[in-house]
């Protein structure tokens, strides 16, 4: 009998690492919420680094490396470096990651003013004047958006991998996944102001599924057009601080919601 | 249509005879219903399940329902949603192939058998764009399997509008509101006084065989004039209307024409106006696999051509920017498809005005263009 032909669970298997910057977790948890598919993910890939499931550590370089959070200090900077130099593939995960988060807000404040309202003894807190993407400090193979993001987005990414295919993850906006779904739109049929038509597909339209407008979770979509559709929600009696919110949420920091939100900021000002 | 003379009425109180009729033919019922805040199709039982007694308020980004003064069952215009969601639904799984332990691999197409839908309440604009999807979809030289299957098995019960719509404009499209060819059963509602009734026509011989087992008589020359004058009130009353002389020679004169800048400043490349449009009919096509390894599927979704993706060859898209994307779905569905399918794509529902969140209006763009023509 010849030599066994090396069947798919002994070849070597891909390392995968999964790093936290600044994050709350959530899109870590994602990747333990594949429930149905948790028991095949080690058969086809070495969890090498993953210190939200397991203390075990083996050593570097990653084949794929899950980077989530976002950039916020000095030791960030290095140490996204060093994982960078590790991992042949880095993928940022959630809108910390691919945007900057929610802690991207002091990017519109003075970081030590916040500080001070926040910690008895601020003078403790090291930190960088703004939280920034991943990708302002290193290069990036792809950038999964969400908050968190979408497990089966995540699953579609990893499989991806493996199989050496580009993951279908469209840029388009909520509203494709929306009709496809057979939601009724909020805010025509409601007046009810939706993110959706600027806002990154991925998530299935679950707000507007539950007759709730979207609140850009996502970020933006690939060409998102925010004046046009915040003079829409003016119409429905949005008024320039429901604007401003409205952008500078979790994705506050993401290029085209910046523009959006500073440009309401701005006519904030104006009018006081 | 069905010759004068064979035209029949059927009371209200029958009416729920006609939908089992239909129903004990083997059809499951398709039909209007309401559901958060608007009027959909789906599957409906029983007259009860139709929106009596709801109309609609339709204007540019804008759809209300609001209550008549009367228990009408079809008293209203075209909703969100098109009958294409069951004949070319959003998303069809093509095949499967699964790898075995050896690698030998094993392809498994995923049809699925033939439903027979019952389509209770189809407008004549629907007729029309269920027309046009025919031609695109099973009427090349590569008919599509999954869309004849479920086209080949529906029955067609058209509604002749009586209500003109905020959006609608059919009327300069020549495609309603009377429902013309195509239908199995057409029905006008009338209510006149204290008496609601239908009246009936037959398009086909499986309309014929159906409507025979249901209650009903032989209509008087004053009931077909009562719907007849009930169409022409839907008709008198669209809330748009576009002048579609020449429109095929008007935009390939005027591609370069300064309204498709202004257009691209409001168009938010969202693709809801594909995805409402009864006749757009792109799709793309998607393969995932599983972890691992041993499982791939290809599924089909709606695709738009406002995404990038949609013109993405190698390097980049060629509709990068909103104007060309917009020109390319307007210039599309009023002049190419003319040249390429033999009609317009357009059959004036307004579903895209309606359902456009920042209610860019088809036919507002046709007019700016007309007005101030290159050529």
């Amino acid at each position: 009998m010849p030599a066994a032909t090396p069947t798919r669970s002994t070849l070597a298997r891909p390392k995968l690492a999964v790093w936290k910057f600044a994050s709350c977790d959530g899109c870590q948890l994602s990747l333990l919420d594949l429930e149905d598919e948790l028991l095949t993910l080690p058969e086809r890939i070495e969890v090498a680094y993953f210190l939200e499931a397991s203390r075990a550590v083996v050593e570097g370089p990653y084949d794929l490396s899950l980077v989530e959070g976002s950039v916020t200090t000095r030791a960030d900077v290095e140490r996204i470096r060093e994982v960078r130099r590790v991992s042949r593939h880095l993928v940022t995960i959630g809108a910390c990651a691919t945007a900057g988060g929610i802690q991207a807000l002091r990017n519109f404040a003075d970081v030590g003013e916040l500080a001070a309202a926040v910690y008895p003894s601020p003078s403790y807190i090291s930190t960088l004047e703004t939280s920034t993407p991943i990708a302002a400090s290193v290069p990036v193979d792809f950038e999964l958006h969400g908050c968190p993001i979408d497990r089966h987005q995540l699953l579609e990414v990893i499989s991806a991998f493996l199989a050496r295919r580009r993951p279908a993850i469209p840029a388009y906006s909520v509203c494709v996944e929306c009709k496809r779904r057979g939601n009724v739109c909020v805010m025509v049929a409601r007046g009810t102001p939706c993110l959706g038509p600027v806002t990154h597909a991925g998530c299935g339209a679950i707000c507007p599924g539950h007759d709730r407008g979207c609140y850009g979770c996502f970020g933006p979509m690939e060409t998102p057009n925010p004046g046009s559709l915040s003079a829409s929600m003016r119409d429905l009696g949005a008024e320039t601080p429901d604007l401003i919110r409205a952008y500078r949420g979790f994705n506050a920091a993401a290029p085209a919601f910046r523009a959006a939100g500073d440009a309401h900021a701005a006519e904030s000002e104006a009018e006081a | 249509m069905a010759v004068e003379g064979v035209a029949t009425t059927i009371e209200r109180g029958a009416f729920d005879g006609l939908l089992t009729a239909i129903a004990r033919s083997g059809y499951e019922l398709i039909g209007p219903t309401i559901r958060d805040g608007a009027i959909v199709y789906d599957e409906i039982a029983t007259s009860a399940d139709l929106p009596i007694g709801w109309t609609d308020e339709q204007d540019g980004g804008s759809y209300r329902l609001r209550r008549r003064d009367d228990e009408a069952l079809f008293g209203y215009a075209v909703g969100p949603q098109s009958w294409k969601r069951f004949l070319h639904p959003p998303e069809v799984t093509l095949w499967r192939a699964s790898r075995d332990g050896d690698g030998a691999m094993a392809i498994e197409s995923c049809e699925d058998g033939k439903p027979s839908y019952a389509f209770v309440g189809v407008r004549s604009c629907e007729l029309h764009a269920i027309a046009i999807q025919d031609r695109v979809m099973v009427g090349g030289e590569h008919p599509d399997p999954f869309y004849a299957a479920r086209r080949d098995g529906a029955l067609l019960v058209a509604v002749n509008c009586t209500v003109g719509g905020g959006t609608c404009f059919c009327v300069s499209m020549g495609t309603g509101p009377r429902a013309g060819p195509g239908f199995d059963i057409a029905l006008t509602e009338v209510i006149d006084g204290g008496r609601h009734y239908f009246l009936c026509e037959a398009g086909s011989e499986p309309g014929a065989a159906i409507l025979a087992a249901v209650e009903q008589a032989p209509a008087r020359a004053a009931e077909a004039a009562a719907a007849t004058a009930a169409i022409a009130v839907a008709a008198r009353h669209q809330g748009r209307s576009m002048e579609a002389d020449g429109i095929r020679e008007l935009l390939y004169d005027n591609y370069e024409h300064p309204r498709w800048d202004e257009v691209s400043e409001r168009c938010l490349t969202c693709g809801n106006c594909t995805m409402v449009c009864p006749t757009c009919f792109c799709t793309t096509v998607e393969d995932s696999t599983d972890l691992a390894g041993a499982e791939a599927d290809r599924t089909r979704r709606w695709d738009s051509c406002f995404t990038m993706d949609f013109s993405y060859v190698h390097g980049g898209s060629v509709r990068a920017s909103a104007r060309s994307r917009y020109r390319q779905w307007m210039t599309h569905k009023l002049a190419t498809w003319i040249d390429q399918f033999g009609t317009s794509g357009c059959v004036g529902c307004g579903r895209c005005i309606t359902w456009c969140p920042v209610a860019i209006d088809i036919t507002e763009e046709v007019a700016a263009i007309r007005a101030d023509a290159i050529d």
